[in-house]
């Protein structure tokens, strides 16, 4: 019972450790990003999930309800929502600029041509 | 009238002037705006500091809705030193990119660049006074994104990979941060930091707010730089433009530690971080750690911004030592060594912008006599080596200085001397670059060279000025540093 009533709980630590996880093992600059997203929403979970009672309304004073939702996590996520939206266009763009300058979004293609480079510079 | 908005216009101030900036598309206005807004800062700054000099919070509530409900501006003598960093070093820094931006930006993007300049400083600068815990995360995000920005302005296309890792990286810092944070307000109902601090030890629940613990300290470690989590600096601090590694090596990560300071101290309290719990070990052994592989991976640089990259993580390692060691002369030398660094690395990644400017690389082996060519330059730069490897009369021996004395106090000989040898690593760093410059025959390409220009080395002897200054008479800093220190250990203990 326990464990099924943290279900909210387990399902943003599943998205919390996939989104690390495809930031770290993948290799395409994008798919990282799209990892890093993921990582970030588990969040916005955490934060919604222990703001909602079962039956709550939202707070407005009146003599039919006596069970109130908390508003407060809404508006401090949406927050959350717009620095994740702009993280992940800055991320976009930086990627776009990356692969103008490298031909290629693959992080091990664009080390190598920058060990390359470096190789080079050394030798002459 | 108008000084009582004074906590919260030093935020507006930068924050309005960047949108101002990019409506107006021309890079002189943008000099000008940013240099405004930077020089309203410090003097905001350093008025509040005089304010809060003997003791007393001033506390601003935005709005006028009372805290905790309403958000808070909190200024004590803590952030109030940190906050006139930022201001001394945002104008000196300003003052250089005039001449450096335009030698390493297209003109055409000029203006982009003092308006995210001014956005990185509005976001520093209200992480540093907020007294609300979601708004250090709002801040720490404005700050961050600007800085990735900034960074991607460098020549080198290493550049543009060096700010998408820093952006990974910081993203996973700060998310982790707001984690902290919502767990925290899960635990206490609030978000406003005293009023958290009051509470957080009638939590019963205690599993939380260890977790809360350990996701904040992983958070802030990554944007602070903090060794083994230090990965995304020495690239983002080699490539960007010479300005912004002056800059963000002076207050970046300065100001992540000031976070550390706040959540360890005030938030959770001494006791139940460095008595209850064995984090003041795992710092100093982390510090440790920076001190030595951090600074013996210096030796070994050929770039030059690089080396002094890696050299800032090591220097990194004393600020944390001090913190570790949770005890008034710990805290005073960790929190001085903030200024000094800043102060010292500032002037450092400007005189290295110098040569970048004449020389149009910062490889050690291209550098060969450079002392005969940039006089200047040359001494400027073994200067604030002297002081990265803590000779007295310069800024960096006070700090190690007070951390001996907090080791002693702590009673362990091992600690004293911890300092004392990763200065000889200092020493190694540096002497690359005295041998380099001073030892060898000019090549034909540093003989042509000539003295870089004063808009570059007046500002960065600005700063010169301060380490020797504040290394032959310290009562200004680590007197301010020590009021810090007791505004910290004020929380509960």
């Amino acid at each position: 019972m326990s464990a099924f009533g943290h279900f909210s709980y387990w399902i943003t630590m599943f998205l919390l450790a996939a989104g690390l996880y495809i930031v770290i093992a993948r290799g395409h600059l994008v798919k990282k990003l799209v990892g890093l997203s993921i990582f970030q929403t588990s969040v916005y979970l955490l934060y919604i999930a222990p703001g909602k009672l079962v039956g709550g309304t939202a707070p407005i004073i009146s003599d039919k309800f006596t069970v109130y939702s908390n508003p407060l996590p809404h508006v401090l996520i949406l927050t959350a929502i717009v620095v994740g939206i702009a993280t992940l266009a800055l991320g976009l763009a930086l990627v776009v600029r990356i692969r103008e300058a490298y031909g290629s979004a693959e992080e091990d293609e664009i080390l190598a041509q920058d060990e390359r480079a470096a190789r080079d510079a050394r030798a002459t | 009238m108008i000084s009582a908005h004074l906590p919260v216009l030093q935020v507006v101030v930068p924050l309005v002037a960047a949108p101002l900036i990019v409506l107006l598309r021309r890079g002189l206005v943008g000099y000008v705006l940013a240099m405004a807004a930077s020089a309203f800062v410090a003097g905001s700054a350093l008025s509040l500091l005089a304010d809060v000099w003997h003791g007393g919070v001033i506390s601003y509530a935005i709005g006028n809705w009372p805290p905790p409900w309403g958000i808070e501006y909190r200024i004590d003598a803590a952030n109030a030193f940190v906050l006139a960093l930022l201001g001394v070093i945002a104008v000196v820094v300003a003052a250089y990119a005039r001449r450096s931006v335009a030698a390493e930006v297209p003109a055409e993007q000029h203006y982009l660049f003092y308006a995210m300049y001014c956005l990185c400083l509005a976001g520093l600068v209200g992480i540093t006074v907020t007294g609300d815990a979601f708004n250090v995360f709002v801040f720490l995000e404005i700050s961050s994104l600007s800085s990735y920005v900034l960074i991607a302005f460098g020549r080198d296309r290493r550049a543009l990979l060096a700010s998408y890792q820093y952006l990974i990286l910081g993203t996973i810092g700060a998310t982790f941060i707001v984690i902290g944070v919502g767990l925290l307000y899960m635990m206490t109902g609030t978000l406003n930091i005293a009023d958290m601090a009051a509470r957080i030890g009638a939590v019963e629940a205690r599993r939380p707010v260890l977790a809360a613990l350990a996701f904040l300290t992983v958070g802030i470690s990554l944007k602070a730089a903090l060794f083994p989590l230090h990965l995304w600096l020495p690239g983002a601090y080699a490539f960007a433009p010479s300005a912004v590694s002056a800059f963000l090596a002076a207050t970046a990560t300065k100001v992540s530690l000031y976070v550390l300071l706040r959540f360890y101290f005030t938030v959770f309290g001494a006791t139940f971080v460095f008595d209850a719990l064995p984090m003041g070990g795992v710092l100093i052994a982390l510090s440790v750690a920076a001190m030595f592989v951090a600074s013996a991976t210096a030796v070994f640089q050929a770039d030059f911004k690089k080396l002094l990259a890696y050299s800032s993580l090591g220097q990194i390692g004393y600020i944390t030592l001090g913190i570790g060691f949770a005890s008034k002369a710990g805290l005073t030398g960790g929190v001085v060594h903030l200024f000094n660094h800043a102060v010292t690395k500032g002037a450092l990644f400007m005189l290295a912008g110098a040569v970048a400017l004449r020389l149009g690389s910062v490889r050690l082996d291209r550098m060969d006599g450079l002392a005969k060519a940039m006089p200047l330059t040359c001494a400027g730069i073994v200067l604030g080596g002297l002081s990265l490897i803590g000779v007295p009369g310069t800024a960096g021996f006070v700090t190690k200085w007070y951390l001996v004395l907090a080791a002693l106090e702590a009673g362990s000989w091992t600690l004293a001397f911890v300092p004392v040898a990763s200065s000889l690593l200092a020493v190694a760093y540096v002497w690359r670059f005295v041998e380099v410059a001073y030892f060898r025959p000019p090549s034909a390409e540093v003989a042509r060279l000539s003295e870089a220009p004063p808009g570059l080395l007046l500002p960065a002897g600005a700063l010169l000025v301060a380490v020797v200054y504040f290394g032959i008479d310290p009562s200004l800093t680590v007197g301010a540093a020590a009021r810090a220190a007791d505004a910290l250990l004020a929380g509960i203990r």
